[in-house]
């Protein structure tokens, strides 16, 4: 009997060390790919950039609707912390959507997408938001500067936090502004957030008396906030590619996902939440050897 | 079936197993131990083989890095004092009373421990945020505390104090109540008697408590991030540092991650070393 029980015990084990084994062995064939029959249930996951949110959503439920039996999950995040758990975790993502190319860079030189083959799917431009009661009275641009002002913005390594500080540099340089004000403004900085919709939640709330995020995010928010755009020679143009990932084991259907953002529906549900069209703005160069 | 009752019925008569069987049970409980073992050993050893130790002492002296751990230590130091400052009091109403809503203010405390972190912060900041319940009144008075050390200590205190007054609401539980009597019928007072009599038998187990909220804070990291925000040296803690770094700096985030990984693993050691002395040393 004690044999028995002992027995029955390894049996357990046996079974979770195969259980275990089995996932590490699906994972090293995952890199297969092929085409889905068209009834075959499948499960799409997109990660992309969190200013992407509410157009990605009604793209996927469009996409959704064409497809029936394709169910499409996003992962939303900063585009940075996607770009590392794809090239870091080795996350199952099918599509990559970046805002910017640097983080696609890094999944392109990590080898987990094909450069030649990314496309750039739109455009975004940054502008200053404020809470709708304006607490510092800002009324221009050079308000950031002002002492004691409460600036929130997204982190550096997050691309909206990188062109907000590109655009302190240029007005720096810009005789309307004068050389002092990117140092003035960034003392102002009281918190770098790890994606943009933190920017717009804590400018939203109150908590915060201006941030910059992209025009964008304030297409949904308009209600709560005041907001001063940024000049064109002082912006930066966002660039937003978007590629299959190697790994996908449904890359036609992720590729048809990517077709569906570039065509002329996809690229109208972009327009209805802010975003400029593929076409207008750079491109994607792929990497020099990549 | 039949196999089975027979084998029940004889268990009895064989409990005074023999020495080798003995050990063969031992043996196959370490190796059904192993799964689990490896599971919490491999991902954190993977840490420790990840970068060099000439690259985690480079990055120590790097600037932020450098103010991460130290606005960490500090504020969750302050957390501890604060905890131990209103909590005791707390835990002791708990095990000593019974009066209406005792159950309610239990279960009160057991909630920052079940929520998740992010909710604990976006509570803090409609509380004390500069247009929150209270918040608003200090902000009259020219306090601000979103964005600022003190909300780091606030949401840490939130998250992790309720570890401290269990346990010290346990403990107090314990102590043989005709001890403090005998103590107060010699003379003692009130206070007398809790600092002679309870608190010396409780130490042990209010340190744990003390260190476990310690522990929590240290890695607290969603009420901190939503609520004081993210700022290098003022509010961003090793946690946050750890996931920004992951974005940024993947060696500046394995080094904070090592960093925190030693302090914690040796504090808990330390700590259990210190209870298992104490133990001895009452029961001798």
């Amino acid at each position: 009997m004690r044999r028995l029980r002992t027995s029955a015990s390894l049996t357990v084990l046996a079974v979770l060390l195969s259980a275990l084994l089995a996932d590490c062995g699906g994972d090293a064939t995952a890199g297969g790919g092929g085409a889905p029959s068209a009834a075959r249930p499948v499960t799409l996951n997109v990660f992309a950039a969190a200013s992407l949110k509410d157009a990605f959503t009604a793209i996927g439920d469009a996409f959704h609707s064409a497809h029936p039996n394709v169910t499409v999950t996003f992962n939303f995040a900063g585009s940075d912390t996607l770009a590392q758990q794809i090239t870091q975790g080795g996350a199952p993502a099918d599509i990559f959507a970046s805002a910017n190319t640097q983080q696609m860079d890094t999944v392109v030189r990590g080898g987990d997408i094909d450069g030649s083959r990314v496309k750039v799917f739109t455009h975004n431009r940054i502008e200053v938001i404020f809470p709708k009661s304006n607490p510092a009275h800002i009324q221009t641009l050079q308000d950031l500067a002002r002492p004691g002002l409460k600036l929130v913005l997204a982190a550096p390594a997050v691309p909206a936090g990188q062109y907000a500080r590109d655009f302190f540099t240029r007005a720096s340089a810009d005789a309307a502004f004068g050389p002092s004000y990117k140092d003035a403004v960034l003392k102002n900085v009281v918190s770098s957030e790890t994606d943009v919709k933190a920017v717009l939640a804590k400018v939203a709330l109150g908590e915060a008396d201006a941030g910059i995020v992209y025009t964008t995010d304030t297409a949904t928010k308009a209600s709560d906030l005041g907001t001063l755009a940024i000049p064109d020679n002082l912006n930066t143009i966002a660039v937003y590619p978007i590629g299959v990932v190697k790994g996908s084991k449904q890359a036609t259907t992720a590729q048809q996902f990517v077709d569906a953002v570039l065509a002329p529906d996809g690229q109208a549900t972009l327009a209805r939440f802010g975003f400029l069209p593929a076409g207008q703005g750079p491109q994607y160069t792929p990497l020099a050897g990549a | 079936m039949r196999d089975t009752t027979v084998a029940r019925v004889a268990i009895p008569a064989r409990l005074a197993s023999p020495r080798r069987v003995v050990r063969a049970r031992g043996a196959l409980l370490a190796l059904c131990s192993l799964p689990m073992a490896l599971f919490f050993l491999v991902p954190l050893a993977a840490l420790l083989l990840r970068v060099s130790p000439a690259d985690v002492l480079a990055n120590l002296v790097d600037r932020q890095v450098a103010q991460a751990i130290q606005l960490s230590i500090g504020t969750t130091l302050i957390t501890l004092a604060l905890t131990v400052l209103a909590g005791t009091p707390v835990a002791y109403l708990l095990a000593r009373r019974r009066f209406r809503g005792r159950v309610l203010l239990d279960t009160l405390l057991d909630l920052p421990m079940v929520l998740p972190p992010a909710v604990a912060g976006i509570a803090l900041l409609i509380t004390f945020g500069r247009r929150g319940l209270i918040g608003q009144g200090l902000d009259a008075a020219g306090i601000q505390l979103a964005f600022t050390p003190a909300a780091v200590i606030l949401a840490q205190t939130f998250v992790a104090a309720p570890f401290y007054v269990k346990a010290a609401a346990a403990a107090f539980g314990t102590v043989d109540r005709e001890l403090e009597q005998a103590a107060a019928l010699d003379g003692a007072g009130a206070l007398g008697v809790f600092r002679h009599i309870t608190l010396p038998l409780t130490l042990p187990a209010l340190f744990g408590g003390a260190v476990m909220t310690w522990a929590r804070a240290l890695g607290e990291f969603g009420a901190t991030i939503i609520f004081a925000g993210n700022f290098p040296g003022r509010t961003q803690t090793m946690p946050l540092a750890i996931y920004l770094g992951f974005e940024l700096d993947f060696s500046v985030a394995l080094t904070l991650a090592i960093v925190l990984l030693v302090i914690s693993f040796a504090v808990l050691l330390v700590v259990k070393g210190v209870l298992r002395q104490r133990i001895q040393s009452t029961v001798a």
